[in-house]
C-alpha cells in the first residue's frame, strides 16, 4: 500500500493579467483522510490544483508534497495521481492506448493499464475510441489515469460531475477506501452536498481566498436557529408572537420564528388558547453554513 | 537519459495510436506516385522521341532536362515535404487542441525534455515518410523510366546519395512542423500557415527572387530552396536555370536545421512553457 504525503500550500497567489485568481492561500492536507476542497465556480479551485501539479506557475508561494514540488518529484505518477476537470483525451485514441502512452512515459508496466481500467469499470470499453465515451465514462478514464502509478496521493477536480447515481455511490466508497488505506485524498467540488458524505475535512475558498478550514463537523454550527410554527388562526398566532417580542417572517409552511426553542412557542400558544398545526425546529444545515461562508452562493 | 528514451517511446506511441499517420502516408504515396509516374512518362517520352518535342510547349526553354532520374526521384521531397511538416504540426497542435498537455506534463513535468523527445521522434517518423515518398518516386517513377528504356540509375551512387539526403530532408521538415506547432499552437491557424506558405507563398517568392542575382542569393535561404539544395535536385530549379548557384547540400541541411531550431526554441518560450489551463 503506497504511503500518503502531506500536501502543503504556502502563501499561494496567482494573478491572470491584473486579476487575482488566488490570493495568499495556505493550508495543509493530511494523509489518511478525505479532504474536500470547496468553493463556488470561479473561486480558484482548479487554478490552485493546477499550481499544485506544476501545470500553472504561481505568481508567488509554493505548493509541495512532503516538501517537494511536483516538478521535482523523482516519480511523479507513482507519487501523485491527478484527474482534472478538463477532458484531456485525443478522441481518436482508445482508452487502452491513451493510458498506454503515459504508462510508457512514466516507466510503468503496461499491465497497469488493464488493471486500472478494470478498477474503474471500463475494462469492457478498453478498445473503444474515447471520442464515443459518455461524460461519466470520461470521468472514469480520468480517474484511471490518476490511479495508473498506484500513487499515495490523489488530487481529483470535480470527480463527481457527470456521474450517474450509481457512479456517484461508487466514487464515494472509492474515496473512503483510498483514505482508509492511508492515502492523501484531495477532492474538489462546488457543491458541498456532493461530497458531504465522503469528506473528513473541508477547505473552503471563495473569490480566491481561504474562508474556512477544519473538520466537516466544524460547519455544523447553529448560528441563527429558527422554528417553524403555524396555526389555523395564523393572525392570532402572529399577534401572540409579536406580544411576546419574538420576531418572525412568513414562510411557505408557516411562520419562521427567530428562536431555537419550540417549547417556548408551544407554551405561548397554549396560554393564548391557539391551536397549532405545525411546530418544529429548523436546523441550519451544512449547506447553509457553506453558502453563508462563500457569500450567499449567488454564483452557485 | 532513460527518462528521455521513455519520452521518445511515448511520443512514438502517440503517433502510431491514432489514424493520422497512415492516412497521410497513403495520400503521400499516391500523390508522389502519380506525379513521378506521369512526369517520368512524359519526360522519358520526350527524351526517347516517343513523344515528339514539337508536340510539347517548352515555353522557349531548353528541352535538356539534365539528370532525368534524379529529377523524378526528387519529387519525394520537393513536392512531398509538406506531409512531414503537417504530421509534425498536427502532433504538436493536437496536444494543445485536445488538452493532452495535461496528462503529458503530469507524467513528465520536465517540459523541455518532452519537446526534445517530440522533435527526435518526428525526425525519425519524418524520415519514415521519406521512405514512403521514395518508394513512390523511385519505385513508380523509376519503373516508368525503365519501361521507356531510360536508365533509371538505380545502382548509381548519386541516386543513393539523393535517397539518403531525401530521408534527412524529410526528417528535418517534420522537425520544422513541430517548431511551427509550438509557434502557432492554434491547429487551424497552423495548418493554414503550412499550406499557404508551402503551396503558394514560398514558390512565388522563389520565382520572384530568381530574377535578380542578389535576391536569388537570398532566395537560396528560403526553406524550400534549402531543402532542394540538400537533396540536390528539384523541378523548381528548371524554372529558373539562370539563378545563381544553389547552396551546397550540407549548407541546405544546416539552413533547414536552423529553421527547425529557431521555431522550436521561440515556440517553447511563447507557448510550451506557459500555464496549462
Amino acid at each position: 500500500m503506497p504511503a500518503g504525503a502531506v500536501i502543503e500550500f504556502h502563501n499561494i497567489s496567482k494573478r491572470f493579467g491584473g486579476v487575482a485568481a488566488v490570493h495568499d492561500l495556505s493550508f495543509t492536507v493530511e494523509p489518511g483522510r478525505v479532504t474536500g476542497f470547496l468553493g463556488p465556480n470561479g473561486a480558484g479551485k482548479t487554478t490552485s490544483l493546477r499550481i499544485l501539479l506544476g501545470l500553472v506557475a504561481a505568481s508567488s508561494g509554493t505548493a509541495t508534497f512532503d516538501g517537494v514540488r511536483y516538478r521535482d518529484l523523482p516519480h511523479p505518477l507513482k507519487t501523485v495521481g491527478a484527474a482534472l476537470e478538463a477532458a484531456s483525451f485525443h478522441p481518436g485514441r482508445s482508452a487502452r492506448s491513451h493510458l498506454g502512452v503515459y504508462a510508457i512515459a512514466a516507466g510503468l508496466p503496461r499491465t497497469r493499464v488493464m488493471e486500472v481500467l478494470t478498477q474503474v469499470g471500463l475494462a469492457a470499453h478498453a478498445d473503444q475510441r474515447v471520442g464515443g465515451y459518455s461524460l461519466g465514462m470520461r470521468q472514469r478514464l480520468g480517474l484511471a489515469y490518476a490511479l495508473l502509478g498506484d500513487p499515495g496521493v490523489l488530487v481529483l477536480d470535480e470527480p463527481i460531475n457527470g456521474l450517474d447515481p450509481e457512479g456517484i455511490r461508487w466514487i464515494r466508497g472509492f474515496l473512503r477506501d483510498m483514505a482508509a488505506g492511508g492515502r492523501t485524498v484531495l477532492v474538489s467540488s462546488h457543491l458541498l452536498s456532493e461530497v458531504a458524505q465522503s469528506v473528513d475535512d473541508v477547505v473552503i475558498i471563495a473569490r480566491g481566498e481561504l474562508v474556512h478550514l477544519g473538520p466537516l463537523s466544524s460547519l455544523d454550527t447553529d448560528a441563527a436557529p429558527q422554528t417553524i410554527v403555524d396555526s389555523p388562526d395564523r393572525e392570532d398566532l402572529a399577534a401572540t408572537l409579536t406580544a411576546a417580542g419574538i420576531s418572525f417572517s412568513i414562510g411557505r409552511t408557516g411562520l419562521l420564528a427567530s428562536t431555537g426553542d419550540p417549547a417556548l412557542l408551544g407554551h405561548l400558544a397554549f396560554e393564548a388558547g391557539i391551536e397549532l398545526s405545525v411546530l418544529h425546529r429548523q436546523k441550519a444545515g451544512l449547506e447553509d453554513s457553506f453558502l453563508a461562508l462563500v457569500g450567499g452562493g449567488h454564483s452557485l | 537519459m532513460t527518462m528521455f528514451l521513455r519520452c521518445v517511446s511515448a511520443e512514438f506511441s502517440k503517433i502510431f495510436t491514432t489514424r493520422l499517420w497512415w492516412i497521410l502516408a497513403i495520400v503521400l504515396f499516391c500523390y508522389i506516385g502519380l506525379l513521378a509516374g506521369s512526369l517520368a512518362a512524359l519526360f522519358a517520352g520526350i527524351q526517347t522521341g516517343v513523344i515528339s518535342p514539337d508536340a510539347v510547349n517548352t515555353g522557349g526553354g531548353s528541352t535538356d532536362l539534365g539528370d532525368l532520374p534524379s529529377l523524378i526521384y526528387s519529387f519525394a521531397s520537393s513536392v512531398g515535404y509538406v506531409f512531414p511538416v503537417l504530421l509534425g504540426t498536427l502532433a504538436t497542435t493536437g496536444e494543445f487542441r485536445h488538452q493532452t498537455l495535461t496528462p503529458t506534463f503530469l507524467a513528465t513535468p520536465r517540459r523541455g525534455l518532452v519537446l526534445g523527445a517530440k522533435t527526435v521522434t518526428l525526425i525519425l517518423v519524418g524520415a519514415g515518410f521519406g521512405v514512403v515518398a521514395l518508394a513512390a518516386s523511385v519505385g513508380l517513377g523509376g519503373g516508368v523510366l525503365s519501361a521507356f528504356g531510360v536508365d533509371a540509375l538505380l545502382f548509381d551512387s548519386e541516386t543513393w546519395l539523393l535517397v539518403t539526403r531525401t530521408l534527412l530532408a524529410m526528417g528535418l521538415w517534420a522537425a520544422i512542423g513541430v517548431g511551427l506547432g509550438v509557434l502557432v499552437p492554434n491547429q487551424v491557424a497552423s495548418i493554414v500557415t503550412v499550406l499557404a506558405f508551402t503551396q503558394f507563398v514560398e514558390p512565388l517568392l522563389r520565382l520572384a527572387a530568381s530574377f535578380l542575382e542578389v535576391t536569388a542569393k537570398i532566395g537560396n535561404f528560403l526553406p524550400g530552396a534549402a531543402s532542394d539544395a540538400l537533396v540536390g535536385s528539384s523541378f523548381l530549379n528548371l524554372a529558373n536555370p539562370s539563378a545563381s548557384l544553389p547552396l551546397d547540400w550540407w549548407q541546405g541541411g544546416l539552413v533547414l536545421l536552423g529553421y527547425a531550431l529557431v521555431a522550436t526554441v521561440i515556440g517553447y518560450a511563447v507557448s510550451w512553457k506557459k500555464d496549462v489551463t
